[in-house]
């Protein structure tokens, strides 16, 4: 059933290019038609065409509805972002130990993130949105590691990946701390060190968390609304 | 104004004004003393800046000022600890053949030769003999981790100088290698292969063709590797004359490996003072010239061709017989013996619960690492925990010779000069 929507859909995009007919992409667009064809959209939603035969549109009654809903998607904005975000996450260049060489290699041939659309390692925190703490976490690096989260904008999510920065794996000392100490982990992914293939699997379950919990903080995703050290204007 | 690429003055045919122009710009102005006021002022002004922890250029977490003035590096001050993870501490805090899977942790490109130096001084001071298959079957494990470290070390350099295609290819052939790791050992990274008197398993049955194919595989993907880079005008540019220090004054730092080798200086431990079977194989060891970036990317890449050459080897005169010792005061006995044999099951538990006692003394027992000479020091008190383990890690020496190989260089060329010198983190603050 959904299948032969989206059939339907393309055949209609195609049907009807912007220019004049035989005009490819890289045609001049006529301002006029263009105009024609913005106030004429409402025209296309009930089954007409901009000029022709079925220029005044023709379908009524429960044949309006039909083709209303096999041409158009309705969604919430939030729900769209949402699905965008979790398909494009910007992973931070940021690697700490042995779990690093793994979160490379989910980037290298055998196991191409990029088939998931998160391939786009940021070097700058500004720019990215997804922390893969990477190895064990000591605590010199700790406040680094924050520093380093604190700066990345919101929305942003981090991935504990391996045992040390979960639990501190098989080094129970002095010199480590777990993330969770120190940091919203969104995803925790076993292992010592984890397969690039349960990496992924760690960055899928963040895309689920993404898509059904939109556009919150991650104060507001933990109860942390209130605990800012400097409020802004203060 | 002439076109770029344009000869106009007809003196030499083959260097292009674009060429001409860039050999004309010498660093001797900077060093010079201050001729006009203000303008020689804003050439003397140094610049310092802070380079990491969080850099991707920096091979992990590195911390490092260089002061600059303008382009050129004057000083590097390396600052270390970021990930100190208090491995040696640990050691102290687990029976001896517990201790091999931290170790194995700690230079985590090279997790089989961190296993065998603990295992080797253990077994010294112990005085276990470690059977023939069990040698070899280690030497293959050992030259083929250091075929994936030079795999990961020429993928991430390479991307260092700006080549992102020579990453694919590399993880590409490391895949290979992590495959038959994880089929003899199960594991890819940090195997746990290497235990006290021998190895955990005999290697399963079709491993022997895998790695064949392997073998004869590799020296060509390793040829596809320098024909891709050594004819390559950029990384020849970036790479020669460059991170320039001589065997001596690398000596004096106590600098071993690829850097050392390439500085013309053929000190190899396999050779110098072979260990685990390597006085078997018959190999090479390359060496470079005068020590710059590029012998030092050529020394690595003569080095993957030699480790395939001794597996090849290795699995050829592979010999019959156990994979561990018959000593069962420090090896498991085998499963099936437990319930028929009281004594196993004696040994067994005796294992188990507090593991084996190693007679006092202290050992020193140095590898040839990926990156150079990596010891391992055990002092045991007689009981079944070690006294005290101290690791010499290469890439934490190593490092020491950095900021007088990247000082008087532009800082572009720094970079390069750290991804040669190949520094891993985890081994340096352990």
């Amino acid at each position: 059933m959904k299948r032969a929507r989206a059939a339907i859909k393309r055949a209609s995009v195609s049907d009807r290019s912007i220019g004049a007919p035989g005009e490819g992409l890289g045609a001049r667009v006529d301002p006029e038609r263009l105009r024609v064809r913005e106030l004429g959209s409402s025209q296309l939603l009930r089954g007409g065409e901009l000029e022709g035969p079925t220029m005044p549109a023709h379908l009524e009654g429960a044949d309006l509805e039909r083709h209303v809903e096999e041409r158009v998607l309705t969604t919430t904005l939030d729900k769209a972002v949402s699905w965008a975000r979790s398909n494009s996450f910007f992973p931070a260049t940021f690697g700490l130990a042995c779990c690093a060489i793994e979160m490379m290699s989910i980037v290298a041939a055998r196991t191409d993130v990029a088939r998931f659309g998160y391939e786009a390692f940021r070097a700058s925190p500004r720019q990215a949105d997804l922390l893969i703490l990477s190895g064990r976490v000591s605590i010199k690096m700790a406040p680094i590691v924050r520093r380093i989260y604190d700066q990345m904008l919101e929305p942003k999510w981090a991935i504990s990946m391996g045992a040390c920065c979960s639990s501190m794996g098989v080094f129970n000392n002095y010199a480590l701390v777990p993330a969770d100490k120190f940091l919203p982990v969104d995803v925790h992914v076993p292992g010592c060190p984890p397969r690039p293939e349960a990496l992924m699997h760690g960055v899928l379950k963040l895309r689920k968390m993404v898509l059904d919990d939109p556009d919150m903080s991650w104060r507001e995703r933990y109860g942390a609304v209130g605990t800012e050290e400097a409020l802004p204007g203060a | 104004m002439s076109p770029v690429g344009q000869d106009t003055t007809g003196q030499s045919s083959d260097i292009s004004e674009y060429r001409k122009r860039e050999q004309s710009i010498t660093l001797s102005e900077l060093d010079g003393p201050a001729a006009d006021g203000e303008a020689a002022d804003a050439r003397q002004e140094l610049l310092t800046l802070n380079f990491g922890p969080h850099h991707p250029a920096t091979h992990g977490v590195l911390r490092l000022l260089v002061t600059l003035q303008g382009e050129v590096v004057r000083d590097i001050k390396p600052i270390i600890g970021y990930v100190h993870t208090g491995i040696e501490k640990t050691a102290e805090d687990k029976a001896y053949w517990k201790v091999i899977p931290v170790v194995e942790r700690m230079d985590y490109l090279a997790y089989h030769f961190n296993a065998m130096t603990f295992c080797g001084a253990v077994e010294t001071l112990a005085e276990v003999e470690v059977p023939r298959r069990a040698e070899y079957l280690r030497v293959i494990h050992m030259e083929l981790n250091r075929i994936m470290s030079h795999l990961v070390w020429l993928g991430t350099s390479a991307l260092d100088l700006g080549a992102i295609s020579m990453f694919w290819y590399c993880f590409r052939e490391r895949e290979k290698v992590l495959d038959l790791f994880e089929m003899s050992t199960g594991q890819r990274m940090h195997t746990r292969y290497f235990q006290v008197g021998g190895v955990i398993e005999d290697i399963p049955r079709g491993y022997a063709e895998k790695l064949g194919a392997f073998v004869s595989e590799m020296p060509g993907r390793v040829e596809q590797y320098r024909a891709l880079l050594h004819s390559n005008e950029i990384v020849l540019q970036r790479l020669r004359g460059t991170g320039l220090l001589d065997a001596a004054r690398l000596l004096e730092f106590g600098v071993t490996g690829p850097l050392l080798r390439a500085a013309g200086n053929p000190w190899d431990l396999r050779k110098a003072d072979p260990y685990c079977s390597y006085g078997d194989f018959d190999f090479k060891i390359p060496i470079g010239t005068v020590g710059d970036n590029y012998d030092r990317f050529n020394v690595r890449f003569a080095e993957m061709d030699e480790s395939v050459a001794i597996i090849g080897q290795a699995l050829e005169g592979l010999p019959e017989g156990p994979y561990i010792t018959s000593d069962r005061k420090v090896a498991l006995p085998p499963r099936h013996e437990l319930a028929t044999s009281m004594e196993a099951l004696i040994h067994h538990f005796k294992l188990v619960t507090e593991g084996f006692r190693v007679p006092p003394g202290e050992v020193y027992y140095p590898i040839e690492s990926p990156r150079g000479e990596l010891g391992c020091w055990v002092r045991s008190d007689g009981s079944a925990k070690p006294a005290r383990v101290h690791m010499r890690d290469p890439s934490f020496v190593n490092l020491q010779a950095f900021s007088e190989m990247a000082e008087g260089g532009y800082i572009a060329d720094m970079i390069a000069t750290l991804a040669a010198l190949d520094p891993i983190l985890g081994g340096i603050d352990r």
